[in-house]
């Protein structure tokens, strides 16, 4: 019952969210994101319906990559599904054939035909290098396409102005900056639902992985680099995110709460947040960077301003230093 | 004195590791024990360890195939048990650092330690028995490849009771594999294994590529030569153009952890984005060269117990060929979460589509090639029809991985695992499965037992089945690889449903291993004379089984591709010449053994920091590279008396098969055996 | 039932690649140049790659001396040449003279390395060594591996000559020979590849 809802919520907001729109971000070009296409939708919903309940006994909660809560995710599992259906075109055939085949053709079966000798049909050959490389060619109209317009780097263009996050992967938790809030805080992502997400993120450690299940895809985050993501969701509602890059021991417990929030609750637990007794001054992110697993949700009213990009550059500091006089060089001998 | 090595290195407190390792020695303790008992060290010396012979090698090479893949899988096992296990508060029975070692053992075992010396033992069995040549082109260079792989893996079984091993994954990504968050001797375990390793692979490479363009037989063109014999080039050329990248990466690894450099480190200049793509330039070929091999099995074994010509070969060699080819146009799609600009990254996705297209050509030859044939399901056949279905699974998981939107969710998750499981458990382990039960008795000259082979099929394929399909909805339910433990109750029945079936597969192995040893236990009874068990369509066949060391009394003159067959029809394939040869055959070495060796302590002691030790194991390397360069006394001449009285023998054994098989029906075979030409 | 007699059955007894015979052998090790171009194809890609991560640190036009670098690159082609005139002493059986032209290459290849152990060992000393940056230890990792084939090829020379000495000159020693000469050049090929990417890169 429970799941129904969720499922009726999910379309509703779906629906609501036709005004979505995409600007390349390094193109420049302005294209819709995701024009709706009911009929189609309304299928490959209930296709992860019925995959959900055949798969799970749990609901389709527990499917979060089928029952995308976002935009994004949904057009990505959308694809999922149609490149698993082309390539039916093929497999059913295989199946097809290697059942039939291997009974039909058993050698206790002596009415069936033998031809020894029988290696080449032309009409074969064609069909079989022709039909894949068709199927490719309309999947590889589609993964050009459907790349460009799901480019995590692509911001989203909606009705309101995209929520700026900066995101840092810490050893073994994930510290998110909101520079327009002036606030920061640890394992705990809480945006607006009606306002697209755009991140920033690095690492100030080994490779992470920076996703959010059900929301949309996932990037890595790498130190003394930064890489963009940008999400949205269809509503309210609340997802796990976490790093999938295998980190280090404490990798399995580095996730965190995300909220999609009204516009009003995002207000008030801004307030909240600064109000918190901690600010994020060197000490504290010594503190929070030093590794460490289960890392309590943590709400630093403030930061020292410039975090993300001394984060960033702490890597590559010496680059930007003064080039030392050139050294005398006595020659190769 | 020690480097870095002291008494703490060995874990005695981890009582997990310490049973593993009293297992391993109790195992090798009991093959000592055996030899000693036997009497046989002479024996195992001068007919084995310093054999040059290509079979003895590829026999050799398939033995440390199934020793690893019995490690291997048992790291296997460990995980699934510890992921049925380690639900919320429950953190299973291994603690986080041994079970990140666990599956980084895993996956180097695999790869490096099984399926390599698998598929290059099969080529060395098969490849110049299938194109007429008496050995491989470098005899010894072929021994050294096998020493060199030998001791590797001696490393990283070392690594259990010394030390300890890699945890930062089979792939090794800096900046975690660097000094910095991996101090301890593992990842230069990690590092050495598989440097030492790869120098052996090169050498198999360039030796196979020489062996199979110079050594035909006469009148073996080039599209005459056995679909197995060409995936073995296509492996061959693949090896020596991919396994260099891999070299510079892990050397440039190697100076990060040693010199301090900054290759790949967060700072100093380094670029860990360089790592990644140089890993996945050789990783990406490696697929390739784990499964054309496998490939290769698929087509003659189809080809033979269909009893009919293999469909469209022509197609199969440019697909082979367009494979090799565009795999190293691919290896972007490891990484496409990474950032690269969507231009990028759909230019990688489509060319890795690409690749579905003769991959897709070859399943379709596979079938046809079954149209209208009499097919026999023997072991080697059910392995192979058992590929056919389970691989076009992981072909279609593949294909959602490779469109970058689709990876953006299904990255670094169970879905990914499966997905490379199952490409490579039916793709490449079936295919070596296949071709271990199709030329066992070729190279030993009796019969592998079929109803303990069918059992052994049956359990894997349904144990795969069962292990994996949990993962791709585990995938789907966004659960990421390498978790020691989690904290979602809905993920526990799925995982606990893998773990039966790693149970399954468990079952599959032992029944491999009764099969060895009832096999052997009746191998007078199912002795092969015929040295052609299975009506088989190449030149291996042609031959004694076990083949005499030199393979080819005379050399065969071949007029077509199913080069036997055609012998068969035109009543050539049992004549005997009228004149013998001396044969021109290398001499057995112990150079390469010891060479191996040499190479053991001179990993061993890089790993631990014992500088004075590795300068005395590299002295000992040159030494005996030079001391190989001096001796010019490296063959010798088998004399014509000598083939006559072998060739003799051979004849009156096939008189003898063919009386047998008048008196009790064949079931493997299809016609009866030609009258003898005297 | 013989429709083919035995010579269309089997082949003349010599008419098959022999195990480890001289054209195997000379293809093999080309297919091992090939296989090292291809280590060198990723030094030389890492090296560009990292050219521009000097990390605050001294970068190429600051450390490299051309005219030291061109010295060597002279060494190491005359000693090409002079290899060449080796093999063409071989190629009439003079033993003798092999051994003159293979010393005198010696020399030169030996200077060569000398000259590159002294500049890395300078730029060491001024703390420009490879744990300096990125781009040091890509520059050190380039050219020290071409100086190590280098030096095995300088090791490989003196067992040869020596081999030329005891053994005289049969075909086993003249194919090693052959080989040796073809693994100098390679070298020189590469060491071109190494001046142009590497020092005459720095200068532009």
């Amino acid at each position: 019952m429970a799941d129904t809802i969720v499922l009726k919520a999910a379309c509703a907001s779906d629906g609501e969210s036709l005004h979505l729109q995409g600007v390349a971000g390094r193109g420049g070009a302005t294209r819709i994101l995701g024009r709706r296409r009911g009929g189609r939708r309304r299928l490959a919903d209930a296709l992860g319906l019925c995959a959900a309940l055949a798969l799970s006994g749990c609901g389709r909660d527990q499917l979060p990559v089928i029952a995308a809560r976002g935009p994004i995710a949904l057009a990505e599992r959308n694809l999922l599904f149609t490149a698993a259906a082309v390539m039916l075109i093929v497999v059913i055939p295989v199946f097809v054939m290697a059942f039939w085949f291997t009974w039909r053709y058993r050698a206790s079966h002596p009415k069936a035909p033998y031809k020894p000798h029988w290696s080449y049909d032309w009409r074969i050959d064609m069909i079989v290098w022709l039909v894949p490389a068709a199927i490719v060619i309309a999947l590889g109209y589609l993964v050009w396409t459907k790349t460009h317009r799901l480019d995590p780097y692509r911001p989203l263009v909606a009705s309101r102005l995209p929520l700026r996050v900066d995101v840092v992967a810490e050893d073994w938790k994930w510290l998110f900056i909101y520079p327009g809030q002036k606030i920061a805080v640890a394992n705990e992502l809480v945006f607006p639902a009606d306002r697209p997400l755009s991140l920033r993120l690095t690492s100030d450690t080994v490779m992470n992985s920076f996703y959010i299940p059900g929301l949309g895809g996932q990037i890595y985050a790498m130190a003394g680099m930064q890489t963009r993501l940008h999400l949205r969701a269809d509503g309210p509602g609340s997802f796990v995110g976490r790093n999938t890059q295998y980190s280090g021991i404490g990798f399995p417990d580095q996730y965190f709460a995300v909220h999609a929030v009204s516009a009003a609750s995002f207000r008030a637990w801004v307030a909240r947040v600064k109000h918190a007794p901690k600010t994020l001054d060197a000490a504290a992110y010594a503190a929070l960077a030093k590794p460490s697993t289960r890392f309590p949700v943590t709400y630093y009213s403030a930061y020292e301003p410039g975090l993300f990009d001394r984060i960033l550059h702490k890597y590559t500091a010496r680059m930007r230093a003064p080039v030392p006089p050139p050294a005398p060089h006595p020659g190769g001998n | 004195m020690l480097g870095n090595l002291t008494l703490a290195a060995i874990p005695y407190d981890n009582p997990i590791v310490m049973g593993a390792v009293a297992f391993t020695l109790i195992g090798g303790a009991v093959v000592v024990g055996g030899i000693t008992w036997l009497g046989k060290w002479g024996y195992l010396w001068s007919e084995w360890l310093t054999s040059v012979d290509h079979k003895r090698i590829g026999a050799m090479y398939i033995i440390l195939a199934l020793i690893a893949l019995l490690r291997g899988f048992s790291d296997a096992i460990m995980m699934r048990a510890q992921q049925a296990l380690a639900e919320g508060a429950a953190h299973g029975y291994l603690p986080p650092y041994h079970y990140d070692q666990v599956f980084t053992a895993h996956g180097t075992i695999m790869i490096f330690f099984m399926a390599m010396p698998f598929l290059v033992g099969l080529m060395n069995i098969a490849v110049p028995l299938q194109i007429g040549a008496r050995d491989v082109a470098f005899p010894f260079l072929n021994s050294v490849s096998l020493w060199l792989t030998a001791v590797s893996f001696g490393l990283v079984m070392l690594s259990l009771g010394v030390g300890d091993f890699s945890h930062a994954g089979w792939t090794g990504y800096p900046p975690l594999s660097e000094l910095r968050f991996s101090p301890g001797p593992g990842v230069d375990y990690w590092i050495w294994a598989i440097q030492l390793s790869g120098l052996g692979t090169l050498m198999t490479g360039i030796n196979f590529v020489v062996t199979i363009i110079r050594m035909r037989a006469p009148g073996m063109t080039l599209m005459r030569m056995p679909v197995f014999t060409w995936s073995a080039l296509c492996t061959s050329a693949l090896i020596v153009l991919a396994f260099p990248v891999l070299t510079v990466t892990l050397a440039m690894l190697t100076l990060d952890r040693y010199l301090g450099t900054h290759f790949f480190t967060a700072a100093g200049g380094g670029d860990l984005m360089m790592y990644v793509n140089m890993f996945w330039v050789w990783g990406h070929p490696e697929v390739y060269i784990l499964v054309l091999p496998a490939f290769g099995v698929f087509s003659e074994v189809v080809a033979t117990f269909s009893s009919k010509r293999l469909f469209g070969y022509t197609a199969m060699i440019y697909a082979t060929v367009s494979i090799t080819l565009l795999s190293f146009i691919v290896w972007m799609h490891h990484f496409f979460t990474m950032g690269a600009s969507a231009t990028v990254n759909s230019a990688f996705s489509i060319a890795t589509m690409v690749i579905g297209v003769p991959t897709g050509v070859k399943l379709f030859t596979w079938l046809f090639t079954m149209y209208r044939g009499r097919l026999r399901f023997t072991t080697p056949m059910l392995w192979t029809v058992g590929f056919i279905v389970t691989f076009t699974i992981g072909g279609m998981s593949g294909v959602v991985l490779a469109m970058p939107p689709a990876d953006f969710v299904l990255h670094n998750s169970e879905w990914l695992i499966a997905h490379f499981h199952n490409m490579l458990i039916p793709g490449a382990l079936f295919g070596y499965f296949a071709g271990y039960s199709y030329w066992f008795p070729k190279v030993f000259g009796f019969q592998l037992n079929e109803t303990w082979g069918k059992r052994a099929f049956w359990s894997w394929l349904v144990g795969f089945y069962v292990a994996f399909i949990p993962l791709y909805v585990l995938g789907l339910m966004g659960m990421p690889r390498r978790m020691w433990h989690y904290n979602n109750p809905s993920w526990q029945p799925w995982l606990i449903v893998a773990g039966f079936g790693a149970v399954l597969v468990l079952i599959g192995i032992l029944c491999q291993l009764i099969q060895l040893a009832v096999s052997i236990r009746d191998h007078a009874k199912t002795r092969d004379l015929s040295g052609d068990l299975w009506d088989g369509r190449t030149l291996e066949w042609s031959i004694a089984s076990p083949p005499p060391v030199y393979n080819f009394a005379r050399i065969p003159v071949v007029y077509d591709r199913d080069a036997f067959i055609d012998m068969k029809q035109t009543g050539t394939a049992y004549v005997r010449p009228d004149e013998y040869f001396d044969i021109h055959m290398p001499r057995n070495t112990g150079v390469g053994f010891i060479m191996g060796m040499c190479t053991f302590v001179f990993g061993f002691a890089m790993i631990w920091h014992i500088w004075w030790m590795a300068i005395v194991g590299a002295l000992a390397i040159g030494s005996c590279i030079i001391a190989r360069a001096w001796d010019d006394d490296v063959d010798y001449y088998i004399p014509a008396a000598e083939v006559a009285r072998t060739e003799a023998a051979r004849f009156r054994a096939l008189a003898s098969a063919a009386d047998a098989e008048r008196a009790v029906a064949d079931n493997f075979r299809m016609r009866p055996l030609p009258e003898l030409v005297d | 039932m013989i429709t083919r007699t035995f010579d269309d059955v089997f082949a003349p007894p010599e008419d098959h690649g022999h195990a480890d015979s001289d054209t195997n052998v000379m293809f093999g090790f080309w297919l091992y140049l090939m296989s090292d171009c291809i280590l060198f194809a990723a030094l030389f890609a890492s090296y560009v790659v990292y050219s521009h991560s000097a990390d605050g640190g001294p970068t190429g036009r600051q450390l490299f001396d051309l005219r030291g670098t061109l010295g060597e690159t002279m060494f190491l082609l005359t000693s090409s040449i002079t290899c060449g005139f080796a093999i063409l002493a071989m190629h009439r059986r003079q033993a003798r003279q092999v051994i003159g032209w293979f010393v005198v290459t010696f020399l030169f290849g030996l200077g060569f390395v000398t000259m590159e152990v002294s500049e890395f060992l300078h730029m060491v000393a001024i703390g420009a060594g490879p744990d300096r940056s990125g781009f040091l230890a890509a520059f050190f990792t380039l050219v020290a591996t071409h100086g190590t084939h280098v030096t095995v090829g300088l090791i490989w020379m003196l067992v040869l000559m020596v081999q030329v000495m005891s053994k005289g000159l049969t075909p086993k020693v003249q194919s090693r020979v052959m080989r040796l000469s073809m693994f100098w050049h390679f070298l020189d090929i590469v060491w071109v590849g190494v001046f142009t990417v590497v020092y005459l890169r720095s200068m532009v």
